[in-house]
């Protein structure tokens, strides 16, 4: 081209830190005060959660069916002492290590349910925004009819339809995470659709229209992605939900049998005579890791969508009059220095944030 | 005289979340009674923040130095804006100072009738009965012209049209009688023809209700309009003030030289299309057209039995090889739906239009498909029209690798590479992301992106409305440019004469829909047939104060006439 002598190398743009660039590191380095703090203890109490889930072999003194060792049976409704911290149940397990085994099915109920619905959600979505027509209509009405559903009752139903009421781990836990499943595709299927509506109207996925780009290149490249940034939230608040319907269940009675698994639900169900006679810890323990852990990933989800709102997002006041000016895009006395359309005016050394805030590096 | 408002070392910080960012710094100006002081300057200058901090509505995360002294109307007591309490300031707003906003059709809520919410601002000030609130909103609906005001005063906003609602966002700053007038850009959302009505109104409010106005804008014929002093804010500074004869005639500051030459006046462009067409080789006429509309119709369905909404009506036009063809219109003259309809994103109801050989009514997808490597876009806004997770390289290598000229973006990128040059840009802005560029860059590359197969036809749809003069300036400099180099055929649609003029070799004027005028810049500029086009060339504000007021003796003498 005749153009490259005039054209000077630009120094490439400064990268972001990948520390900035992984999603909570990036949002927990942006956050100040309440935020924070928020942000900070909801991320301790679920780091937690999973590191017990993850050791719970390790950190539970009994197996979570275990009715006795070497000294003889453990005794039903025991107060707390120095071999049973939390008690004993009125069935004879130890409750700290079923409050503790509990962590491994409630983790697994939330990794089984949100896989399950968000990759059939994200696709149903995705289609029925970007083509529109009858698919969307029927797919959001169905998505409605499931919303008005409740989602106990479909629990249930599932209970009853995959193990026959007869409660094993697998069985426990798929009723809980497929009845859950199908009251979150609708979730996941409204945000994508509504993302996928509102990117196809913008210039970009037009221009890739106008380039003759095919409907599939279009949909995965230019619109997925893009509509894909509400996930993380509503991705937390559904695992707080999920562990509420699996309590929920167990609650009932319709949840995984005490030799299976240790499932919070079913021994605050057990718990229900004890309360009024007096044993209190039996229901208090399974009953507070069933609240803080609820409200530890419920204050991960509500704080990353404060963040990710830059009207929400709080933010450091500055001294009085601080900082540089920023420079704009204007191009001082551009159109005398530079030749037509030269570079010599253009600002190479302003760059934006992700907010298109123009700020100097 | 008596000042209504004086700035004294103005300083407005925000918190960003790159750190401080200084708006405004150390920013002195006054403005006296019944005086129009224009603050000018690009996106970004700090003329908007300014104009924001005299009425104290800069967000939370604002810190500001320095003073705001405002003054009521008689000039008997005077307030700090910048230290009062927000008890006082509210008494202030709308009584002192009163402000009018950029998109009427946002500043009006859309559920309360025009009149409930101009009384509403009235009854928080004052004791007014609900009779004689009504009585006095009547009354400042007439004054700014609003026909039958008794009636029209229970009609909800969107009854109005825009330079309606932009007179009633007039009559609400009005109505409590303040001292000074602040209007952003109270005029950029609207049509020429409709911003030159709504000038006046403005010039009227300075001398018969004789008030103090800061007028924020970034159009110079705006300024040269209706501006008594103009200062030039670049930065965050002032960097030059002066009266608006002295400021055109002899400006001081690089940067003010540089603004007015930078903005484009009607008429430059037709020694460079006579140029051009007498470089045409013979028979050129007779070659067959890129582009053949016959009475061409667009009709958008209507919701449940309603008619539809027929935005082209029956246009006939021509695009022959290598020629700019400038389609102008307000909005809603379905121009954007023309090039739309070309590029094959709306569909063609009815007459015929030939893209490329093509017959574009009743066209299928798949047809066209292979058509579109020869058809270039250029979008309006250059913010939204690249995928903000794409780097600008692969964004640019995307028809490249549709059209199968390149395997993946790689492989494609010297090509790439050779395109950001031909629009100027450095290879190493490949590898940014969008938002790491400024508009006019953004813009460059939206060229770059659109020429990558070298089409025959490029439609530009406003490509530089969205930029600042100076960066459009450098833009249409660049397309023109490329347009040589290229060859290409090409239709750009755009509101403003001026720059349509420019580049096009012939122009197209719509007007609802209709052709009303087509032919060379002289033709149409210099002595226009057709009523709307001799209305729309008035309208055009001239970045000169002498020349424009002959102007407006001139529009007034058509309007008359009609």
């Amino acid at each position: 081209m005749s153009t490259t002598e005039s054209t000077p190398v630009a120094a490439p743009a400064p990268k972001r830190r990948l520390r900035d660039r992984i999603p909570v590191v990036h949002q927990l380095r942006q956050s100040v005060g309440l935020q924070r703090g928020m942000l900070i203890t909801g991320l301790v109490v679920t780091a937690i959660f999973i590191l017990t889930a993850i050791f719970a072999p390790l950190l539970a003194p009994y197996g979570f069916a275990q009715l006795r060792d070497a000294d003889g049976p453990f005794g039903s409704q025991q107060p707390p002492s120095a071999e049973h911290p939390f008690g004993t149940t009125v069935g004879g397990y130890d409750v700290l290590s079923r409050t503790i085994w509990g962590a491994q099915t409630a983790i697994l109920v939330i990794i089984i349910a949100v896989i399950l619905s968000i990759f059939a959600g994200v696709l149903l979505g995705l289609l029925s925004g970007y083509f529109g027509g009858w698919l969307d209509r029927l797919l959001v009405v169905v998505c409605d009819a499931i919303y008005a559903f409740p989602s106990l009752l479909l629990a249930i139903v599932m209970a009853i339809a995959i193990s026959g009421g007869q409660s094993n781990l697998w069985g426990g836990v798929l009723a809980a995470a497929l009845s859950i499943t199908v009251v979150f595709i609708p979730q996941y299927f409204r945000v994508i659709r509504a993302e996928t509506v509102r990117i196809k109207a913008e210039a970009f996925v037009e221009s890739a229209k106008v380039l003759g780009a095919s409907n599939s290149r279009i949909m995965f490249r230019h619109v997925l992605r893009n509509a894909t940034r509400t996930l993380p939230l509503i991705f937390t608040l559904n695992s707080s939900e999920a562990i509420l319907t699996l309590a929920g269940l167990g609650f009932l009675g319709f949840g995984i049998e005490p030799t299976a698994a240790a499932e919070w639900g079913y021994d605050l169900n057990k718990a229900l005579s004890d309360v009024t006679s007096g044993i209190w810890w039996t229901a208090l323990y399974p009953g507070l890791a069933i609240v803080l852990v609820v409200l530890g990933i419920t204050l991960v989800g509500e704080s990353l969508n404060d963040l990710a709102d830059p009207r929400l997002r709080g933010r450091r006041r500055v001294a009085q009059s601080a900082g540089v000016v920023a420079e704009t895009s204007v191009v001082p006395g551009g159109t005398l220095t530079a030749g037509p359309g030269g570079l010599a005016g253009l600002e190479d050394e302003a760059t934006f944030d992700e907010h298109g805030i123009e700020v100097k590096p | 005289m008596s000042t209504v408002v004086s700035i004294e070392g103005l300083g407005v910080s925000f918190s960003t979340d790159a750190g401080a960012v200084k708006a405004v710094d150390g920013v002195s100006l006054s403005v006296e009674r019944g005086e129009v002081l224009a603050i000018v300057g690009e996106s970004g200058s700090g003329k908007t923040v300014t104009a924001k901090t005299i009425l104290g509505l800069l967000p939370e995360t604002a810190t500001t130095s320095g003073a705001v002294i405002l003054s009521n109307k008689a000039g008997t007591a005077q307030h700090d804006v910048v230290s009062i309490s927000k008890r006082s300031l509210r008494a202030i707003r709308g009584t002192d100072v009163a402000m009018v906003f950029q998109e009427p059709s946002t500043a009006l809520n859309p559920v309360y009738t025009v009149g409930w919410q101009i009384i509403e601002g009235l009854r928080a000030h004052s004791d007014l009965s609900k009779k004689e609130a009504r009585a006095k909103a009547i009354d400042v609906l007439r004054r700014v012209g609003i026909p039958e005001p008794e009636q029209r005063i229970d009609h909800y906003p969107h009854e109005f049209s825009g330079g309606q609602k932009q007179r009633i966002v007039i009559a609400m700053a009005l109505v409590l009688d303040p001292g000074l007038i602040v209007a952003d850009e109270p005029t950029t959302a609207l049509d020429v023809t409709v911003q030159a009505e709504i000038l006046d109104l403005l010039r009227r409010c300075r001398d018969e209700f004789g008030m103090g106005i800061v007028l924020i804008t970034h159009n110079m014929g705006v300024v040269a309009d209706l501006a008594d002093r103009v200062a030039v804010m670049y930065q965050g500074k002032v960097v030059e003030e002066a009266d608006a004869k002295t400021l055109f005639s002899a400006p001081k500051a690089e940067y003010t030289k540089a603004l007015l030459a930078a903005v484009p006046y009607v008429g430059t462009g037709s020694a460079k299309t006579a140029e051009r067409a007498a470089a045409r080789p013979e028979g050129w006429t007779e070659q067959a057209p890129v582009v053949a509309a016959q009475g061409l119709e667009i009709v958008y369905p209507g919701r449940f039995g309603k008619p539809g909404f027929r935005a082209v009506d029956g246009v006939d036009l021509v695009i022959r090889p290598g020629e700019v063809l400038g389609l102008v219109g307000e909005s809603g003259s379905g121009k954007t739906t023309i090039g739309r309809a070309i590029a094959g994103l709306t569909k063609v109801t009815g007459g015929s239009l030939r893209v490329l050989g093509h017959e574009m009514n009743g066209f299928s997808e798949r047809e066209f498909r292979p058509l579109r490597s020869r058809i270039g876009f250029v979008f309006q806004d250059p913010a939204s029209s690249f995928n903000p997770l794409l780097t600008i390289a692969e964004c640019v290598a995307e028809p490249l690798i549709i059209h199968g000229r390149a395997g993946d973006a790689a492989a494609a990128r010297p090509r790439v590479d050779e395109l950001l040059e031909a629009v100027q840009l450095p290879k190493a802005y490949g590898d940014r992301y969008p938002h790491e560029l400024s508009g006019g860059q953004r813009q460059r590359a939206s060229l770059a992106r659109s020429l990558a197969l070298e089409p025959e036809l490029l439609i530009a749809d406003e490509p530089t409305s969205a930029l600042d003069v100076s960066v459009q300036a450098r833009v249409l400099e660049l397309f023109a440019e490329l347009q040589r180099e290229f060859g290409f055929a090409s239709l750009f649609i755009s509101h403003d004469l001026a720059v349509v003029d420019l580049l096009a070799d012939r122009i197209a004027v719509l007007y609802h829909g209709r052709l009303v005028e087509e032919g060379t810049g002289v033709e149409v500029l210099g002595s226009p047939r057709d009523p709307y086009t001799q209305r729309l060339l008035a309208s055009l504000p001239v970045p000169d104060p002498v020349a424009q007021a002959e102007r407006r003796e001139e529009l007034r003498r058509i309007r008359e006439a009609n």
